[in-house]
């Protein structure tokens, strides 16, 4: 290992090197401070006007746009209406009653016990899980897009390894553009901090590498289903 | 991997009458481009985008140093580790040590175009490991030991009765008399000899579209969930990166991404966007154990401030390759190497060398459209034709083309003498086409004529009707 590790500190520096080398980097204390500005207060570039609309019309685009890549979404008044949503989802669709979730407090707080016909498990998931249920950090409506943070709360395995993935998300964390969750997410994490994974999800998994013919369920979810919660 | 560029000619000759290949690049031909204009047309900022996207890269790229040493520090903090490799070699062999330190013996992979660069599979499966690839297309070119033809659809030289036949050569564990008539059950079959492989992985290697400098973080974006299942469920995840894919801030990069999967396949977005920093947290129940990431940069340091700089803007969204009438009549294998394409026929001569990959700056008609449809707005027309005086300059153009390029060199400064020439030569063209308005076989020009008719002249020069006032 110490070959190839001091290889790769030689590699650095001749590196370094080549590039002070051809770039042009006249005033270097300008230069610096640049870097320091943009990374310490990063700047909006243009944002689509797509999604600068009434929060209600977000809803409805964050709705559209992911539907029109093949997940399902519903839309439920209360977080008490969560647990009989899923159910009468799980039936119509022929699925296992045993769904998979983290230790997020929102989801465990649901009235379960309501509902007798789902078996809810805790912990990150297991290739025999069949459907889990998670819940989103955000939902950006300019191009129906989800966000998930990796954690105990909602584990990263959830959203790759059932076949159905389940996304609750709370009407109040549907926002217009990737930027308004990078605010939320500074706001949450510290920073310039990341939790461990950054999920952005648009549907279930999709491949057109055959004749590019599109092809649900490639590796990941064959079926992604949201539920919007008015009141969470 | 073999460099076969040198044989460009021949393979673009066998590649033309290859029917397979004619018949699966016709379905790509119209796809593609249609796609990308009706996402263009959904997104009224898409052009200005465009423009910022440009002006973030080249930004990015004037202070390249100074946000590695950001990137660095804020990975180092995450708990990962920087890898600097200088030469294909260095980063095939890091990588090597990493996987030998955690005695792997199944390593999984996304897909990877810095992978295919360094030949990294031959690498650890001389060293007695497996390497599983798990994007799809990747998983079915690794079957027919070929390499990729295309940077996004690695697998769009084939049909799907080729894909069938290779599933049925390899997949001798399932029945044979197995119904794979429908592209969903070659997809169902390649899911589930695949899953077991994201379990049983001890490495799993992705590439990565971008890093961000302001988090630490590198990110892949894809539509399978393969390089997902790839980096969440091995001890060890490596990330393997060259030092163009840098963006200062998150909203920087979303910017990029806003232009990246509208570009190439018409996506509003793509499937699964990942943002990765770090390994697993200490209360998290699933994530790699170890993060890695090897910066490779195999000539790119040198491309900084040299008239080939604007190629470093590019994000291998593909669409040059998807909109280039050459790589529509000869498909990504004929290029001969990793980067086919327009991107390939500037990329490569520097990866490779312009005596290698001469003929591929040669390739293109300029018709310009590569440039048009370029997210990054990198004048690839421009830098072929820097190739092609380089190539000169060099004395690597053939003999026939240097007195021909002479020869028209000496008429080009005599205006009266080209004038002249020019007026015999459209009669004469008028005489050999025996009124019938085209001319079917004309010596020296044979390679034309051969596969359809050169269009006889109307009656004057482009000058003479100039001068007449005749042309409108």
């Amino acid at each position: 290992m110490n070959d190839v590790r001091n290889k790769s500190i030689a590699a650095r520096s001749e590196i370094f090197s080549d590039l002070k080398r051809n770039l042009d980097i006249g005033d270097e204390k300008a230069r610096e401070k640049r870097v320091r500005e943009r990374l310490s207060n990063p700047p909006r570039n243009l944002i689509p006007e797509r999604a600068n609309i009434p929060h209600s019309e977000q809803i409805a685009l964050f709705r559209e746009q992911i539907e029109a890549v093949s997940a399902t979404v519903e839309q439920v008044a209360a977080a008490a209406d969560v647990p009989a949503a899923l159910a009468s989802f799980l039936r119509d669709n022929n699925l296992p009653s045993r769904l998979r979730l983290g230790s997020d407090e929102a989801l465990n707080a649901l009235p379960w016990n309501k509902t007798p016909n789902v078996d809810v498990q805790t912990g990150r998931a297991v290739p025999e899980d069949a459907v889990s249920l998670s819940r989103a950090f955000k939902a950006v409506a300019e191009t129906g897009t989800l966000i998930l943070l990796s954690g105990a709360d909602n584990p990263t395995t959830l959203n790759f390894l059932p076949d159905t993935h389940i996304v609750v998300v709370s009407a109040k964390d549907v926002v217009g553009t990737y930027e308004e969750a990078w605010t939320h997410l500074r706001e949450t994490q510290g920073k310039g901090s990341m939790p461990r994974a950054l999920n952005m999800i648009s549907g279930p998994s999709r491949t057109a590498d055959v004749e590019q013919t599109i092809q649900l369920g490639a590796h990941g979810p064959r079926q992604q289903h949201i539920i919007i919660v008015d009141d969470l | 991997m073999e460099i076969r560029s040198p044989q460009f000619k021949n393979n673009a000759r066998e590649a033309l009458v290859d029917e397979n290949l004619q018949s699966a690049l016709g379905k790509m031909r119209t796809g593609f481009t249609s796609k990308r204009a009706e996402a263009r047309a959904r997104l009224p900022e898409f052009d200005d985008l465009r423009d910022q996207a440009r002006d973030i890269k080249d930004h990015t790229l004037a202070h390249l140093d100074l946000y590695y040493e950001a990137y660095e520090e804020k990975v180092t903090a995450a708990g990962g580790h920087v890898h600097w490799a200088r030469t294909a070699g260095d980063a095939r062999d890091i990588i090597l040590q990493i996987c030998q330190d955690e005695n792997a013996k199944l390593v999984t992979k996304g897909k990877s175009m810095i992978a295919e660069e360094v030949a990294l599979n031959d690498h650890l499966e001389e060293a007695g490991m497996e390497v599983a690839e798990t994007d799809l297309g990747e998983y079915i070119i690794q079957l027919r030991q070929e390499p990729p033809s295309h940077i996004i659809a690695p697998a769009v030289h084939l049909t799907r009765s080729q894909v069938e036949k290779s599933f049925r050569k390899s997949h001798t564990h399932l029945a044979d008399d197995r119904n794979l008539d429908e592209v969903s059950s070659l997809v169902n079959e390649a899911r589930q000899v695949l899953r077991q492989k994201y379990i049983d992985a001890d490495v799993g290697i992705t590439g990565a579209n971008f890093l961000i400098a302001e988090t630490g973080t590198s990110i892949i974006v894809t539509n399978e969930g393969n390089g997902d299942l790839t980096q969440t469920l091995p001890r060890v995840h490596i990330v393997l990166t060259s030092l163009e894919k840098m963006v200062p801030t998150l909203e920087d990069v979303s910017t990029i991404l806003r232009v990246l999967a509208r570009s190439a396949t018409g996506q509003e977005f793509s499937t699964y966007t990942t943002l990765s920093t770090g390994p697993r947290r200490e209360d998290d129940p699933d994530g790699p154990e170890e993060y890695h990431v090897v910066v490779l940069d195999n000539g790119r340091s040198a491309m900084i401030g040299s008239e080939f700089q604007d190629m470093l803007r590019c994000i291998r969204c593909g669409a040059c390759i998807n909109h280039c009438p050459v790589y529509h009549a000869i498909g990504g294998h004929s290029y001969g190497w990793v980067y086919p394409g327009p991107m390939g026929s500037v990329l490569t001569p520097t990866l490779v060398g312009i005596d290698k990959a001469g003929h591929l700056p040669n390739a293109s008609t300029f018709c310009g459209r590569c440039e048009a449809v370029c997210p990054m707005r990198i004048p690839l027309p421009k830098m072929m034709r820097h190739w092609r005086e380089r190539e000169f300059e060099r004395h690597l153009t053939p003999k026939l083309s240097r007195t021909a390029l002479g020869f028209w060199a000496f008429l080009a400064k005599r205006p009266a003498l080209y004038h002249l020439s020019n007026s015999v030569l459209v009669r004469l063209l008028r005489v050999l086409a025996f009124g019938r308005g085209a001319i079917g076989s004309l010596p020296l020009a044979s390679g034309w004529t051969r596969h359809r008719d050169l269009p006889a002249p109307e009656r004057n020069t482009f000058q003479e009707l100039w001068r007449s006032g005749g042309y409108e």
